[in-house]
This record gives C-alpha cells, sequence and structure tokens, in this order.
C-alpha cells in the first residue's frame, strides 16, 4: 500500500472532524437563540432571570421551565407526545401573558430513555439552568431515578403519566392516574360486567408488578379468579408462548399492563391463537389513541382503562383537540398522557398565581385545592400527597381507533396513592 | 506508547539522550498532564454538576483503559465490560442501599415490589470492608472462570466477541427478570450515604470525582507500566502471532486470562464509583448498549494507545452530555456522524493522528517511520 493514499485520507478525517466540531459550535449558538424564540421568550437577555432570590424566586419578565422528554430511544414515540403538548400549553400561556405576568423560556432535554440520563439531565436543568420546575418523565424507571435528584436539589418535578402509585414526593406533582384511579376502576368494570376469570399479562418492570400485585389482592375481595400471570421485558416483542398460555387458560378477561412497542408483538400472537373480543378480550391501561392503530391489527371491540379520551365531549377538549391539530396536523390523536402533560403546565400557572411566588416552599403550601378546568374535566389538586382527582373511564376501541365511553366512575375519585382507603389491601403480601 | 518508542529508536542516532528520555518516560510526562488537569484545573474551574459529569466519564474510562488493555493490547474484542462495571456498581449500589435503610433494616423496593423481606445473599453487602473485597473479588473470579473456559478453547475473533456481548445480553435480561430482588429494570437508587458520608453533601461530592479521577490516574499508570514489562511485550506476541508464542513455549491463553482479568476489575472499579457519583445504577448502564458505547470510546480514542483509550472514553460521555444539551432533539446524528468519519478515516482513532501530525512537521522522522503505530494487529 503506497502512503500517499494513506495521507489524504488522514487530512480528510482531520478537516470532516474539524468541520462537524465547527457546525457543531456553530448550529449549537444559533439553536440556544432559536429555542428562546420559539419558547416566546421576549429578547431579554434573561442569564440571572431564574436566580433564587427573596420574594418570588424569579426575577426579570421570563420564568425557566425545564421540559425532560425522552426524544431518542424505545419511548421516544411515546413521549415525543408529551412534549409537544408541553411545548402547545406553554405557547398558550405566554400568547395569554404567561404566568405571573412571565413569559415560559422552556429549556428541552434529552432523557435517551435511560434511567441514568434522566438523573443527570434533571440535575443539570435544576443546578446549571436554575430552572423554576421541570416537567416530564414517562416510565416509572425514569421517576424513581429522578426523584432522589429533585428531592436533593429541592426543586419541582411535574409527572404526567399513569403509575402504580405507592409514592408521595414533596418535591413531585402526579398528574396522571394512581391505582385507584385507573387500576382499581378496570376491576370494578370487569365485575360489573360479570367476569369470573382473569389473565394478567404484562411487561417486567415496576408498574406492571405493582399493578398486578394491587389487582390479584382486590380480586380475591371481588370473588374474580386469576388463572394466570405472565411477564416479558420491556423491549421484547416475542409473546407466542405466554399467549399458548392464556389460549389454553380460556380466561373471561385478559388484564394488560404490557408498555410500548412489545404491545404490538403481544396483540399479533393474541389474533393469530384465534383470541379476539367475543373470546378472552382485553383491557389495556398502556394503549391509548396513538398507539391503538400501530398495532399491526384490528382491535377494535377491545377495552382500554384511562382519564382522558379524545372522544370525552366537553368545551375545554373541543378547545384543546383544535389547538393541537391546528399546530400539529389533523392527523395527530390526542391522548391521557398528554392531556395530563398539558393539564400540568396549567396547574402549575395556577399554583403560582395563587401563591403570588415560584419558590418551591410558597407553591406546595398553595397547592392544596388548586383546580384548572382541563380537557378532561375538573381537575383539583390534593396538597396531602400531590396528585389530583380524575374520573375514572372505560373506553372501547372502535373503527375509527377512537374509543367509545363505555363506563364511568360516580364522578371523580380522590387520589389514594398507598391505597389507604381499600381495606383488602396489605402492601406486605404478595 | 508505542507510537513514541517507534520514534524514540528511528530518531535514536541524531539526538540519541533526550529521544530516548521522551520514548522512557514521554508517557508519563502524557499522564501527568491529564493529572493536571483532571486533579487540579477541573474542580476548581468546573460547577459541581459539570464536576459530577466528568466523575462519571472517569468511571467510563476507567473501563476503557482496561479494554485498550485487553483488546488493543490483546486482541481480544470484549463487547461485554458493561457486566463488570454493573458487578462493582451494583455491589456498591447494594451497600449504599443497605446504609439507606439503616442498621436491620430493608432496602425500600424490597417491601415495594415483594413481600418485604430481603434475600440472604444480600446479607454480607452491609459491611464496607466486604464491599470493598466484593468489588474486586466478583469481578475476578467471574472473568478468570470464564475467561479460563472461554480461552483455554481457543476462542477468539468474532466468536469471542458475540460471546462476551451475549454476556452483556443475559446479565442485564436477569437484572430486569429479578426485580424483588435487584430493582429491575429500575435499576438502585435513592441512597443517602457512601460509607457514612452524605452523598448529598457538596464536599463528599468533590470527593467523590477527586478519588474517581486519581483512580483512573492510578489505572493509567499501572497499564504503562503492564505495557513496559515483559508481560506486555507478551501480550502483543499473542496478540500478532498467537501460534508463534505458542511455540515458543508460553500458553497464550493464560497470557490472554491475565489481561481480561485485570480488565474486569478495571471496568468493576469504574462502576463502584459510578454509582455514588450517578445516585443510580440500572439495567442500561451494564447491557449490551452500554458495553459497546464504553467500545465506542476505546475505538475512537485509538485502542492500543495508552491514553486513547481514556480520553476516547471522556470525549464520547463528554460529546454524549454536550451534543444532548444543545441538540435535545437531534443529537444522535451528530455521534452517529462522528462514529461514521472515525471509522471510515482514522479506524485507530484519534491517537492515530498524533504521529502523522508529527511527520508533516519539517525536518522530523519520515512519514512511513510514523504509521508504524502497532496497528497491524487489528
Amino acid at each position: 500500500m503506497s502512503k500517499e493514499p494513506l495521507f489524504r485520507r488522514t487530512f480528510v478525517g482531520l478537516a470532516a472532524i474539524a468541520a462537524a466540531a465547527l457546525l457543531a459550535t456553530a448550529c449549537g449558538s444559533s439553536d440556544a437563540t432559536s429555542d428562546a424564540a420559539s419558547g416566546g421568550s421576549s429578547e431579554t437577555t434573561g442569564a440571572g432571570a431564574a436566580k433564587s432570590t427573596a420574594g418570588t424566586c424569579v426575577e426579570g419578565d421570563t420564568v425557566k421551565l425545564g421540559f425532560l422528554n425522552s426524544t431518542s430511544g424505545p419511548m421516544a414515540i411515546s413521549e415525543q407526545t408529551v412534549r409537544d403538548s408541553l411545548i402547545l400549553a406553554a405557547e398558550e400561556i405566554n400568547a395569554s401573558g404567561g404566568i405571573m405576568g412571565k413569559k415560559i423560556k422552556y429549556i428541552e432535554e434529552d432523557g435517551q430513555s435511560t434511567p441514568t440520563v434522566f438523573a443527570e439531565k434533571i440535575n443539570k436543568l435544576l443546578t446549571q439552568d436554575k430552572v423554576s420546575a421541570v416537567f416530564g418523565g414517562w416510565t416509572s424507571a425514569s421517576r424513581k431515578a429522578m426523584l432522589p435528584v429533585v428531592e436533593g436539589a429541592k426543586g419541582l418535578l411535574f409527572y404526567p403519566v399513569q403509575y402504580e402509585g405507592l409514592e408521595a414526593s414533596k418535591n413531585i406533582y402526579y398528574t396522571g392516574a394512581t391505582t385507584n384511579q385507573q387500576i382499581i376502576p378496570a376491576m370494578d368494570f370487569l365485575k360489573s360486567k360479570g367476569v369470573k376469570t382473569l389473565f394478567l399479562a404484562g411487561s417486567d418492570y415496576v408498574f406492571p408488578r405493582t399493578a398486578n400485585k394491587i389487582i390479584k389482592q382486590y380480586a380475591k375481595t371481588l370473588g374474580i379468579q386469576i388463572v394466570g400471570e405472565e411477564y416479558v421485558p420491556l423491549d421484547k416483542n416475542d409473546w407466542t408462548t405466554q399467549v399458548a398460555k392464556i389460549a389454553a387458560a380460556k380466561p373471561d378477561f385478559v388484564f394488560n399492563t404490557i408498555n410500548g412497542s412489545s404491545n404490538v408483538g403481544f396483540i399479533k400472537a393474541y389474533y393469530e391463537a384465534g383470541l379476539g373480543p367475543n373470546k378472552s378480550p382485553i383491557i389495556s391501561v398502556s394503549i391509548a389513541e396513538e398507539e391503538a392503530p400501530a398495532m399491526g391489527a384490528n382491535v377494535t371491540g377491545q377495552y382500554a382503562a384511562w382519564n382522558y379520551f379524545q372522544s370525552v365531549e366537553s368545551p375545554n377538549n373541543s378547545k384543546f383537540i383544535k389547538a393541537f391539530q391546528s399546530k400539529y396536523g389533523t392527523n395527530r390523536p390526542t391522548s391521557d398522557p398528554m392531556e395530563a402533560a398539558y393539564t400540568s403546565l396549567y396547574l402549575y400557572k395556577n399554583i403560582v398565581e395563587k401563591a403570588k411566588s415560584f419558590c418551591v416552599d410558597a407553591v406546595n403550601a398553595a397547592s392544596d385545592g388548586v383546580s384548572f378546568d382541563a380537557p378532561e374535566g375538573t381537575v383539583t389538586l390534593d396538597g396531602s400527597n400531590h396528585h389530583i382527582a380524575k374520573t375514572g373511564l372505560i373506553g372501547q376501541i372502535n373503527a375509527k381507533n377512537q374509543f367509545d365511553v363505555v363506563w364511568k366512575s360516580n364522578g371523580p375519585i380522590k387520589p389514594d396513592p398507598f391505597l389507604k382507603g381499600y381495606t383488602w389491601w396489605d402492601p406486605t403480601k404478595e | 506508547m508505542t507510537t513514541t518508542t517507534a520514534t524514540a529508536t528511528t530518531t535514536a542516532s541524531s539526538r540519541p539522550k533526550a529521544a530516548q528520555l521522551l520514548g522512557t518516560y514521554g508517557s508519563l510526562v502524557a499522564i501527568a498532564l491529564v493529572a493536571l488537569v483532571l486533579l487540579v484545573w477541573a474542580p476548581n474551574s468546573l460547577s459541581p454538576f459539570r464536576l459530577g459529569n466528568l466523575g462519571k466519564y472517569c468511571s467510563w474510562a476507567m473501563a476503557a483503559v482496561g479494554i485498550g488493555l485487553a483488546w488493543g493490547r490483546g486482541g481480544m474484542l470484549v463487547m461485554g465490560q458493561g457486566v463488570f462495571f454493573g458487578l462493582g456498581g451494583y455491589t456498591m449500589a447494594m451497600h449504599m442501599k443497605l446504609e439507606a435503610a439503616g442498621p436491620g433494616g430493608i432496602p425500600d423496593f424490597m417491601t415495594l415490589y415483594g413481600d418485604g423481606t430481603m434475600p440472604g445473599w444480600w446479607a454480607p453487602f452491609r459491611s464496607a470492608p466486604f464491599t470493598l473485597f466484593a468489588i474486586i473479588a466478583l469481578p475476578a473470579a467471574v472473568s478468570f472462570l470464564l475467561g479460563y473456559a472461554i480461552l483455554k478453547r481457543r476462542v477468539k475473533g468474532a466468536y469471542f466477541a458475540i460471546l462476551t456481548q451475549a454476556l452483556a445480553v443475559a446479565f442485564a435480561t436477569l437484572l430486569i427478570a429479578t426485580i424483588k430482588q435487584t430493582g429491575g429494570f429500575n435499576g438502585l437508587n435513592t441512597f443517602s450515604t457512601v460509607f457514612g458520608h452524605n452523598l448529598y453533601d457538596p464536599g463528599v461530592k468533590k470527593g467523590l470525582y477527586l478519588v474517581s479521577a486519581a483512580l483512573l490516574i492510578v489505572f493509567l499508570v499501572i497499564v504503562w507500566q503492564f505495557n513496559r514489562s515483559r508481560y506486555g511485550e507478551l501480550l502483543i506476541a499473542t496478540r500478532d502471532a498467537e501460534e508463534r508464542v505458542r511455540f515458543l513455549g508460553y500458553d497464550p491463553a493464560n497470557v490472554k486470562l491475565v489481561a481480561f482479568v485485570a480488565a474486569a476489575i478495571m471496568a468493576s472499579i469504574g462502576g463502584a464509583i459510578f454509582a455514588p457519583i450517578a445516585g443510580i445504577i440500572s439495567p442500561s448502564n451494564v447491557d449490551a448498549a452500554a458495553s459497546v458505547m464504553m467500545i465506542a470510546g476505546v475505538a475512537l480514542g485509538g485502542r492500543s494507545a495508552l491514553l486513547g483509550p481514556a480520553l476516547g472514553a471522556i470525549a464520547v460521555g463528554f460529546g454524549q452530555s454536550t451534543l444532548s444539551e444543545r441538540f435535545p432533539t437531534g443529537w444522535t446524528y451528530f455521534q452517529g456522524g462522528l462514529f461514521i468519519v472515525v471509522i471510515m478515516f482514522l479506524p485507530a482513532g484519534l491517537a492515530s493522528l498524533w504521529p502523522k501530525v508529527k511527520s508533516l512537521l519539517p525536518g522530523r522522522m519520515s512519514p512511513q517511520a510514523a504509521l508504524v503505530d502497532g496497528e497491524n494487529g487489528a
């Protein structure tokens, strides 16, 4: 091999790296300004805007907030939708004067679908950028990773996804459902349908494990028999063996706590095994408007338990859907986590304006009883556990991949993350 | 560094003493420079958050130094170093979980996900000395048994790489499936103290960083000494011509086993310091993807150069943090682009630029000599 081409290669390599570095720096600085502009902030310097001082904890005419969602990795497909509705809410709030007259300047970070990265990024947002509050997270793993950081930095996190409960941090606000607002209503619905046997299928992580622990204990009280329980890791798609067990057990219903794209593999195996809405139907807690069309099979007639559906009829919901679709396109559905994220930013605005301060202690002191007329209906914060009251809904998927509400809880359910009001619940039992 | 040694010998006649000294101690000077940056400049210049991040990069760099030894010097493409990183990380995290639970207490997640009882094998990790012992002994034992089984059967090349990678997949799957014992997909987090020191204390945070950076420097010096020793020569000889080494009466498997075990211990110590700095260890830090990221840093920096793996790992960590902060929605394209550039134009990593740049300077050695940089064993 002659040395000439090798040399040329080296130069090309060097030049390419230098160019990439230059590009990165150049784009980086322009990106920072466009970020501020898209966040709707007026072009102030704003460097020391969020410096903690006495009074409201935010100086200047902007307030910095952090949006922390996964825009890369396997969770990106879900978390992008939360990011989109957070940005919508921020723009709406800015257009109507901001929070306490201060425009929102949001700083985005990518959680990369990795708990460790969530911990690093929320630390960066709270201690480097000194944002007043962070919005985001999806998996329970991401929330558990952020919890010690947000408590250590004495910051605020608004978490918008339904989860397994058994948690109440004074530094976190939970605007998704806890178990007594989603899992327990779903069981009540099954009871009302006369279900006798139930099969549990879930992803192998904390939410399905805890949800199923609750389901098993409640099923005993309801007289429903659990005829099987199967788990598959989050990133695995092969459900053939497990579905064969379902087909053999012939349960009245399948309770599906699978999360993310693993659902596609499950649904495929399920229909291939000859099961369907008339033979062991499924009730899911993670399949919403966004996911239903992506299942690769016609899932019409299957059920899901949520607290919001795009089909909910209310003036606030029509307004939300219209605003979302005019910004992102009419083909984009709205879903429960998106609605909970949208609601979380407005709730924060309402708490801050009640507290007349962005300081964490003042926000926490003022939070109890704060409400917002959300697309799902009016939601009210419970200051003792930082959750909100929500109505439990069961929807049945129709041909348009929308949900027809077939069951509704008796008004909004008060959040009870530790299930203290349920005598059958014993956390120390399997 | 072989590169410097090669330089020194070719130019020995013109500049005998200085060049020879540079050849022998040039690497030490370079390590000293890195030490100066990491131990003096960084703690006085960076914010606590940035310093904590640098501490994490240093912990990855420790694993990378080991990979440099096993892969760059020993020719074993170790694609599953996440396993050993995880052994150290989880060992330390288990101890910290038990510290947070208090004497006699059990970790919080066991009541949340399980039935509130602690498996017996957790108990020894209450003891700090046992934990420190396990951080070294556990990966050493695992890597010895594994290495012995694989290397004695003369498994090498792609087969070796696939085996180690499969190990990382299996390890992560095992962790996820044993949620009641290991915290599952969530991993272990929410620590309060490490060996009695409050993790939220700024002084302790800085101390952890300094330990991380100092350990990295120590590892670099150890590898430098490794490379100078007769064993280092033998390792390279095994990499480049295993059969000939066998004919000379050595068992190549033993030679490689030493490097494999050393690399495992380095990764484990890296993991053990990562857990308290990051405040979490989870399967995503030890799975196949995490293991490949460790390899990526080494490939970027240059696998057979002394400083290449460490600096490459720090660069990858830094790049990942910085790019994703600047471009939260599109940073992965930059990362991918950089890897393509390196693989296409600099297959021996950024470290291979150095002799080439040097040779361009007037009055220096011929470019041909500069290209002899110990990369023929790839």
